[in-house]
């Protein structure tokens, strides 16, 4: 809350925006225009927001490459797939996202504390490999259903509760990098050095941005389950990580918009790559490689929409 | 102070009233259920083209495409005594279950397709089911073999959802059961597919049923090339056999190392090595002594009708014998056409309907009935392989 | 005692197939700090090639490898020309984002273009087991050890007494000090990627030989445990890459052994990160002194 209080006005500006974008998509679904195809591809855009923002944190603010963000994807999809599957209430929903979360912290501590000290491509390859522990252990348990998944899972995740979770835990992230936290694990990432002499613990600063972020894919992931209905191991093994990780460079390391920019036209080109056929991954990495080599620094660089600069260029206009 | 206090209240409140202004909004649903019937048939395409189990989704692609032309050259599928043509519409799920989610719901509500053939593998046949559901379109995947695939959480079965193949258990047990009785082996090796509820299903329904001691319990991932190491600590075991669920890919290849390791104990698998490749793979040196449950068995359908037809078609047309992938998914547009004749009608949810009244239908893959949980019952036969060809059918009751 | 040194033999045999892959990306790495994840398909891509030369111009075991060497060297080069050579300047994460381009590109094209089906290899190589005192050894897996030993001695010694050899090593140290000297960075680094990839696809005709089984896909699960094992042996260490390879062969038949096969990905993660966090720039890896 003392986060939030600091940026209220823009943050109030920002519950309107939502809140605005959020009748839009109702009055679409109304009208008809939007039907399930165009939902689920909304829904899947904005799982994958959620996703790339928590990996944004860790790679673009805390500066660590973590490739083993869908390993927590799955424990979240696991816990709401489990306990939804005995519960079955929305009440019991809400308690499999935060088992989930819960989980996925202590999953997120244990890979943390041990890896973080490792640095750039040695991190992401030991998250690489913790993810598919994870992953391993989940294909081979019996309460998992093994490699089968598990579907009939009751569906409490509707587009509006993905799309009112996604814009919270996005204003959680984008408070947590405004604040005096996110300014350290910035300082972190950008001279670990310094950092430490300044008297920070970075250690404790990176684990805090890993935590975050894992704690968000938890809740993608029982979004994903919720919603879909049906999960399995492979949903969350290297492939997704390495999609996820696709949003984030995309759209530019270090710019949540990016990230949601990102999300938003990958997604749309996977729905219409559906047409394709056969030719539909070939199409989509020759675009994923022109994108690349002519944005090097993804679709919006470091670039950040502000509603703050938004009215600090409006009040100067005025003026 | 004051102030601050006030702030935090407020930005409290606005908080609530947002989050209660979003919870309290009702969200919009169609009121139509299924898609009617237009001026021509449209089958939709949900299948693995891309990804990990493209192999198998291509194989099914082109029995289906088989199947349609066949029904058109014939005028197409008789209608309350009108001919209309079939159209596909053939859709790429990348082996992925949240792209076969949105090309299910692309297929029912952009395509208004009046029925769905695939997905290949049960998980993205899962992934399928609520938005199918949703739009009352009927689906018949030729190969999701899990045995709770067609029912619901609570044990009632999908109103939608329909399969070519049989169930894991059914064949897991059948195995099970030969290997015991029909080569007398008391010691049995279980090496699985541990990528897919395929494999691991099947291993299952056969440690349940098999009566012998089972050794040695081991598991292999998609993809794995070398089986030494497993082959190796199978071989003091003093073992009768080796049950091998899993896809012809893999298990040409602990074949051909088995043998190559000195295994020649018999080698006991299921319908997803029922395939040409197999033989090709292991190398038809090594292919003798090898057994799986089919339902398609290219011995038998000489001597029957409708399989022998769909096997010439198929080597006339693709230049290479048919694989058991593509007869199942032959079958499943076959099942639709049934389906559609005996209603009448091709309006999507007439054609579940009538594929949940299908007796005895006579496909290529055997004489199907479709069962109350809408399982496909028919006739299981144990192929023997002997140096890459099948040297004897025999059909287990 | 048998079957201790049969799966010694195994475990070998697998891991120079680790090691051989292992060699391209370590080398890479080192020179441009890329991982790069299309090394694998480029062992496909290799695969391939032999299957085509054998099957349609007959070509026997030595010219196939040869020319699939020369083949694969010569795609390594194409695509570091123009996917990885504009972004010499760009963060290192947009090239691991274009390698991965790159690797589906190569997967799906090839699956578009010759099918997603699994295809038989040649036997051009007629395949005859020795029986050593009660072990089991293949002529096909002598051929792969001594293949595998050979070109990564030809390696060293190219890296070690070579001008080639020195320029890459001079480049990967400091590459502006290096074109002070009058060296080309855009030929060398070129150069190596020609090296790693002629080296995969000398993996990939003799593991099609060896396996009789290849499919688009197939590059993808070993391209991934070779990264490991160039990471587990220090990436950027030729030497390293060697030992990663045979270290993860060995530890994989290992779990197999004693019958943990459906944890055998986990057990060598495991492994990887306890490596890591004991030298955590893995075996043979340079760790660089941070300078306050």
């Amino acid at each position: 809350m003392i986060i939030l209080k600091a940026n209220l006005k823009y943050n109030v500006c920002w519950f309107i925006v939502m809140a605005a974008a959020f009748y839009l998509v109702n009055i679409l679904v109304m009208v008809g225009i939007i039907d399930s195809f165009i939902e689920n591809m909304l829904v899947t855009i904005w799982i994958n927001v959620i996703l790339a923002t928590g990996l944004n944190l860790i790679i673009g603010f805390a500066g660590q490459f973590s490739l083993g963000h869908a390993g927590f994807m799955a424990i979240g999809a696991y816990a709401a797939a489990i306990i939804t599957q005995q519960v079955d209430t929305v009440g019991g929903f809400y308690l499999s996202l935060v088992v989930g979360v819960i989980i996925a912290i202590i999953a997120a501590v244990i890979v943390g504390i041990p890896t973080l000290r490792l640095k750039g491509d040695y991190l992401a390859i030991a998250t690489m490999g913790a993810a598919e522990i994870i992953r391993i252990i989940i294909n081979n348990l019996k309460i998992t259903n093994g490699p089968a998944g598990m579907f009939n899972i009751p569906q409490f995740a509707t587009w509006p509760f993905v799309y009112i979770t996604m814009c919270v835990t996005t204003i959680v992230v984008v408070n947590f990098i405004n604040s005096r936290g996110g300014r350290i694990i910035m300082s972190v990432r950008d001279d670990e050095i310094a950092a430490e002499s300044m008297g920070i613990n970075t250690t404790r600063w990176k684990l805090a941005a890993f935590v975050l972020g894992a704690a968000t894919a938890a809740i993608a992931g029982g979004l994903h389950a919720s919603y879909l209905q049906t999960i399995a191991p492979n949903d969350f093994g290297i492939m997704e990580s390495i999609s996820i990780l696709i949003i984030v460079v995309l759209g530019g390391v270090g710019s949540i918009t990016g990230s949601v920019v990102a999300a938003v036209v990958l997604g749309v080109l996977d729905t219409i790559l559906q047409d394709f056929g056969t030719l539909r991954m070939v199409i989509y990495a020759v675009a994923l490689i022109l994108i690349m080599v002519f944005k090097p620094s993804g679709l919006l660089g470091t670039w950040e929409f502000s509603i703050r600069r938004l009215f600090a260029s409006l009040k100067r206009r005025k003026v | 102070m004051e102030k601050k206090a006030f702030k935090k209240i407020m930005s409290f409140g606005t908080a609530m009233v947002v989050a209660g202004m979003l919870a309290g909004c009702s969200t919009a649903k169609s009121a139509s259920k299924g898609n009617p019937a237009g001026k021509t048939i449209k089958i939709g395409v949900n299948m693995e083209l891309s990804g990990a189990a493209a192999g198998y989704g291509n194989s099914q692609k082109q029995g289906i495409q088989l199947a349609v032309d066949k029904i058109n050259k014939a005028g197409g599928i008789n209608v309350n005594g009108k001919k209309e043509k079939v159209t596909l519409v053939i859709r790429d799920n990348k082996t992925s279950t949240s792209t076969a989610a949105s090309v299910a719901a692309q297929l029912v509500n952009k395509d208004k397709v009046n029925a769905i053939v695939g997905p290949a593998t049960t998980n993205a046949g899962t992934a399928q089911i609520p938005n199918i559901t949703k739009g009352a379109v009927p689906s018949v995947s030729p190969s999701a073999t899990d045995p709770d695939y067609t029912l619901q959480k609570n044990g009632k079965v999908q109103d939608y959802v329909f399969r070519a193949c049989y169930q894991n258990n059914f064949q897991g047990s059948t195995a099970a059961k030969f290997a015991y009785t029909n080569l007398k082996a008391k010691r049995v090796a279980v090496l699985a597919d541990n990528s897919s509820d395929y494999g691991t299903g099947l291993a299952k329904a056969f440690k349940k049923s098999y009566k012998g001691k089972i050794v040695a319990s081991q598991y292999f991932q998609e993809g794995d090339k070398d089986y030494n190491a497993i082959l190796t600590s199978f071989k003091n075991k003093k073992i009768d056999a080796i049950y091998v669920p899993g896809y012809y890919s893999e298990i040409g290849l602990i074949v051909k190392q088995a043998r190559q390791a000195g295994i020649n104990v018999p080698i006991i698998g299921s319908d997803g090595m029922a395939d040409p490749k197999l033989a090709q793979i292991a190398g038809s040196e090594n292919a003798s002594n090898i057994y799986y449950t089919t339902p398609f068995s290219t011995r038998v359908a000489n001597q029957k009708n409708t399989a022998k037809k769909f096997m010439e078609d198929y080597k006339a047309r693709y230049g290479e014998e048919a694989p058991t992938f593509s007869a199942l998914a032959y079958d499943s547009v076959n099942m639709i056409k049934q389906a559609i004749e005996t209603e009448k009608s091709a309006d999507s949810v007439k054609i579940a309907e009538g594929l949940a009244k299908i007796k005895n239908f006579d496909g290529v893959t055997g004489h199907i009935t479709v069962d109350s949980k809408h399982n496909a019952n028919k006739p299981i036969v144990v192929e023997t392989l002997t140096n890459g060809k099948v040297s004897a059918a025999k059909e287990i009751k | 005692m048998q079957t201790f040194f049969q799966q010694v033999i195994n475990g070998l045999s697998l891991g120079s197939i680790y090691a051989l892959l292992a060699l391209g990306y370590t080398m890479v790495y080192g020179i441009i700090k890329l991982i790069n994840f299309a090394h694998g398909d480029i062992y496909m891509l290799g695969a391939f090639w032999g299957y085509y030369v054998i099957n349609v111009w007959h070509f026997n075991f030595i010219a196939a490898l040869l020319s699939a060497m020369v083949i694969c060297g010569l795609s390594g080069v194409i695509i570091e020309y123009f996917a990885y050579r504009p972004l010499r300047h760009s963060p290192r994460i947009t090239a691991l984002i274009t390698a991965i381009g790159v690797s589906f590109f190569l997967e799906n094209g090839m699956a578009y273009l010759f099918g997603s089906n699994a295809r038989d290899f040649p036997q051009i190589v007629k395949q005859v087991n020795y029986n050593i005192g009660g072990v089991r050894i293949s002529n096909i897996q002598i051929q792969i050890l001594a293949t595998a030993c050979i070109l990564m001695l030809l390696l060293q010694l190219i890296i070690r007494y070579t001008k080639m050899g020195r320029a890459m090593r001079a480049v990967s140290v400091d590459n502006d000090a290096a074109q002070l000297v009058g060296i080309n960075p855009n030929l060398t680094i070129s150069f190596t990627f020609a090296l790693g990839s002629a080296l995969a696809g000398a993996a990939g005709v003799m593991i099609g030989l060896y396996y009789n089984s290849i499919d688009p896909l197939m590059g993808m699960t070993p391209g991934i445990k070779a990264f490991v094992a160039a990471v587990v042996g220090g990436i950027g260490s030729v030497p390293g890459a060697s030992l990663g390879g045979f270290l993860i062969g060995l530890l994989e038949t290992l779990v197999q052994s004693v019958g943990l096969s459906a944890y055998k990905d986990a057990v060598v993660y495991v492994v990887l990160i306890v490596i890591l966090l004991i030298l955590p720039t893995g075996i043979f890896g340079k760790n660089v002194k941070e300078k306050v």
